[in-house]
C-alpha cells in the first residue's frame, strides 16, 4: 500500500479546491469592509465582526426572504410528495386507457428545455392573476416530471401480490395506495422530498420574474438583486447573505446525503 | 388522481404546446391580457432569430461552452470517481459528500463567492497564482478569459453529479474483470483503458447526454456573473432568449427556445449514435 499516500494527497487537494471558496465565504462574512478590500487579502479575519449579519436584519429584510423561501420550498415539497407518488403509482400499477401515452408525455417533458415553457407559463400565471403571489411561486412546481419518474420506477419494483391481497381483503383502491403501498416507498419519498426542497430553495429564474415586490422575494432573488444593486460594493453583507442562503441547504444535505446520492443512482438524474 | 394529471398537463405539457404556437405569432408584452388576439407571422420569428447577430454570437458561445465544458466535466468526474472507487477507501463518504457540495449550492451564492475568487487584485485565484509568480488577468472583464472562467466555474459546480453516476457504474463492475487483467500482466492504465472504460460505455453515454443537455441550456452562470458581457462574449442562447423575453418580444423568445430545443434533440441523438453499444 505504498501508493496510497499520494492518492489521498490528490483527493485532499481536490477537496481543498472544492471547499476553499466556501471557507472563504464564511470567513469573509465576519470581516470588515476595510479588511475585505485589503491587498493582499487576509485569510483569517483580523478583527472579527458580527456587523454584516446585523445588517442583514437592519439594512435588508433577510428574515422575510428566509420565511418566503421556507414557505415556498415546504409547499412545493409537500405537493410533490403527494402528487408525484399518486401519478407514479397510477403509471406503475394501475391499468387505464392512455397510460403509456401519459408516460411518454412525462418523459418528453423531462427533456424539454426550461426556456421553452418559460414564456407561456409566465403568460398563463400572469393572466390567472397570480403574478407576485405565493400561489404563483408554488403552483407551477407542485408536480415535477422527475418526481413522477422516480416514484414510478420505485413502485414498479414492488410486487403486485400486495395489491391483490389488499383487494381480496376488500380494501378500497385508495386504501391500498395510501396504507399498503405508500409506506413501502419511504426511501423514495425521502429522496424526492430532499431533492425537491433543495431544488425549490435554490430556484432562481422563476421567482425572479414572478416576485415583483420586495415582500415576495425568495433568498436567491434577494441576494442576486443586492449583489447587482446599490449594495453591490458592500461585500461583507453579500458574504453574510450568501452564508444564509447556503448554510441551511448544506446542513440539510449533510443530514440526508445518503438519500440524495441514492436517488441519483436510481434515476440517473439530479 | 385525474385532477393531478390535469395539474401536470396545465403547467408542463400545456405550455410546451402553447409556446410552439406562440413562436409563430407576433405576440408581445402588450398582448399579455389578450393572448389569442395576435397575428400569425409564419416563420418570421425563426428567420429573425437565425439572422440576428447577437443570437449568432450566443450560438457560438454556447457551442464553445459545451464543446470544452462537457468533456472537461466528464474527465474530472471520472477521475474523481476512479480515485474514490480504487484509491480512497477510508473516509470515502467524506470525500464523496465534499465533492458533491457545490451541486446543492444556490448558483446565486456561488456567483457571489466566485466573483471574489476571480477578483483581479485581492481574489483567491490571483493571490494563489501570485505565489508562483503569475500575474493573473482580470478574469471576468476580459473578452478572452471570461468564458474559460465560466467554464471552470461550471466544472467546479457540476462534476459532482456525474461523479456519483460514474461511481455507481464503477461499483457495478465485478472485481474479477480487473483480476483477469492483472493475471494477463496488463498495467493499471491498460486495465483501465481496455477493460474498465468499455464496460463504462452506458454510463458515459448517460452522463454525456445529461451533462450535454444541461450545458446546452447554460444560463445562470453568465446571468449572475457577467450578464453576458464583456461585449457579449459570454452571452448564451438561453440568455439571448431571456433577453428577448425581457424586451417583451415573446414570439421571438419562444422561437429561439424552440431552435435550442431542436439542437438539443439533435445533439442528444448524435451522442446516442456515437456511444451506442457496438
Amino acid at each position: 500500500m505504498r501508493r496510497t499516500w499520494w492518492i489521498y494527497l490528490i483527493g485532499v487537494l481536490g477537496l481543498v479546491a472544492v471547499a476553499a471558496p466556501f471557507l472563504w465565504m464564511v470567513l469573509g462574512s465576519f470581516k470588515t469592509q476595510g479588511e475585505l478590500l485589503r491587498v493582499p487579502p487576509t485569510w483569517w479575519p483580523n478583527e472579527p465582526t458580527n456587523q454584516n449579519y446585523a445588517d442583514l436584519f437592519s439594512k435588508a429584510n433577510f428574515p422575510r426572504y428566509f420565511l418566503n423561501s421556507t414557505v415556498v420550498a415546504l409547499a412545493v415539497t409537500a405537493g410533490n410528495l403527494i402528487f408525484c407518488s399518486m401519478i407514479g403509482y397510477a403509471l406503475a400499477k394501475l391499468n387505464f386507457k392512455g397510460r403509456n401515452a401519459l408516460f411518454v408525455l412525462v418523459m418528453a417533458t423531462l427533456m424539454i428545455p426550461g426556456m421553452v415553457t418559460f414564456v407561456p407559463l409566465f403568460v398563463l400565471v400572469t393572466n390567472a392573476g397570480l403574478a407576485n403571489s405565493y400561489p404563483g411561486l408554488i403552483l407551477p412546481f407542485l408536480v415535477s416530471p422527475f418526481g413522477v419518474f422516480l416514484m414510478r420506477q420505485f413502485f414498479l419494483g414492488l410486487p403486485d401480490d400486495l395489491i391483490d391481497a389488499g383487494r381480496v381483503d376488500g380494501t378500497s383502491e385508495l386504501g391500498i395506495f395510501a396504507r399498503i403501498m405508500l409506506p413501502l416507498t419511504r426511501p423514495a419519498l425521502a429522496t424526492l422530498g430532499i431533492l425537491t426542497f433543495l431544488g425549490s430553495w435554490n430556484n432562481f429564474l422563476w421567482p425572479l420574474v414572478i416576485a415583483q415586490t420586495e415582500d415576495k422575494y425568495t433568498l436567491p432573488v434577494a441576494l442576486a438583486l443586492y449583489s447587482t444593486g446599490q449594495n453591490a460594493q458592500n461585500y461583507g453583507l453579500l458574504m453574510a447573505g450568501a452564508v444564509v442562503v447556503v448554510v441551511p441547504v448544506l446542513v440539510m444535505f449533510l443530514a440526508f446525503q445518503r438519500h440524495v446520492t441514492k436517488g441519483i443512482a436510481i434515476t440517473g438524474l439530479k | 388522481m385525474l385532477p393531478f394529471v390535469a395539474l401536470f398537463l396545465a403547467f408542463t405539457a400545456g405550455p410546451v404546446l402553447g409556446s410552439f404556437g406562440m413562436s409563430f405569432t407576433d405576440i408581445k408584452q402588450r398582448d399579455l391580457r389578450t393572448p389569442f388576439s395576435v397575428n400569425g407571422v409564419g416563420f418570421d420569428n425563426y428567420v429573425k432569430a437565425l439572422t440576428d447577430e447577437t443570437f449568432g454570437k450566443a450560438a457560438f458561445n454556447t457551442a464553445y461552452f459545451v464543446i470544452v465544458g462537457v468533456p472537461l466535466t466528464l474527465v474530472v468526474a471520472l477521475g474523481a470517481a476512479v480515485l474514490l472507487d480504487r484509491g480512497v477507501k477510508r473516509f470515502q463518504a467524506l470525500f464523496k459528500v465534499g465533492y458533491y457540495l457545490p451541486v446543492v449550492t444556490s448558483i446565486v451564492a456561488i456567483a457571489v463567492i466566485w466573483r471574489f475568487v476571480l477578483s483581479p487584485d485581492n481574489g483567491l485565484l490571483n493571490t494563489v497564482l501570485g505565489w508562483v509568480g503569475i500575474d493573473g488577468p482580470n478574469w471576468l472583464a476580459s473578452k478572452t478569459w471570461a468564458m474559460p472562467s465560466l467554464i471552470a466555474m461550471a466544472v467546479w459546480r457540476n462534476f459532482g453529479s456525474a461523479m456519483i453516476i460514474f461511481l455507481a457504474g464503477l461499483q457495478g463492475i465485478p472485481e474479477s474483470v480487473e483480476e483477469a487483467g492483472q493475471i494477463d500482466g496488463a498495467s493499471s492504465w491498460q486495465r483501465f483503458r481496455h477493460l474498465i472504460l468499455p464496460l463504462l460505455r452506458p454510463t458515459i453515454l448517460f452522463t454525456s447526454v445529461t451533462t450535454g443537455i444541461g450545458y446546452l441550456q447554460f444560463f445562470e452562470e453568465p446571468f449572475v456573473m457577467t450578464q453576458g458581457g464583456p461585449l457579449d462574449s459570454t452571452i448564451s442562447v438561453s440568455m439571448a432568449t431571456y433577453d428577448q423575453f425581457g424586451f417583451g418580444n415573446y414570439g421571438l423568445a419562444t422561437s429561439m427556445a424552440y431552435i435550442l430545443f431542436v439542437v438539443i434533440a439533435v445533439v442528444t441523438f448524435i451522442q446516442f449514435r456515437l456511444l451506442r453499444e457496438k
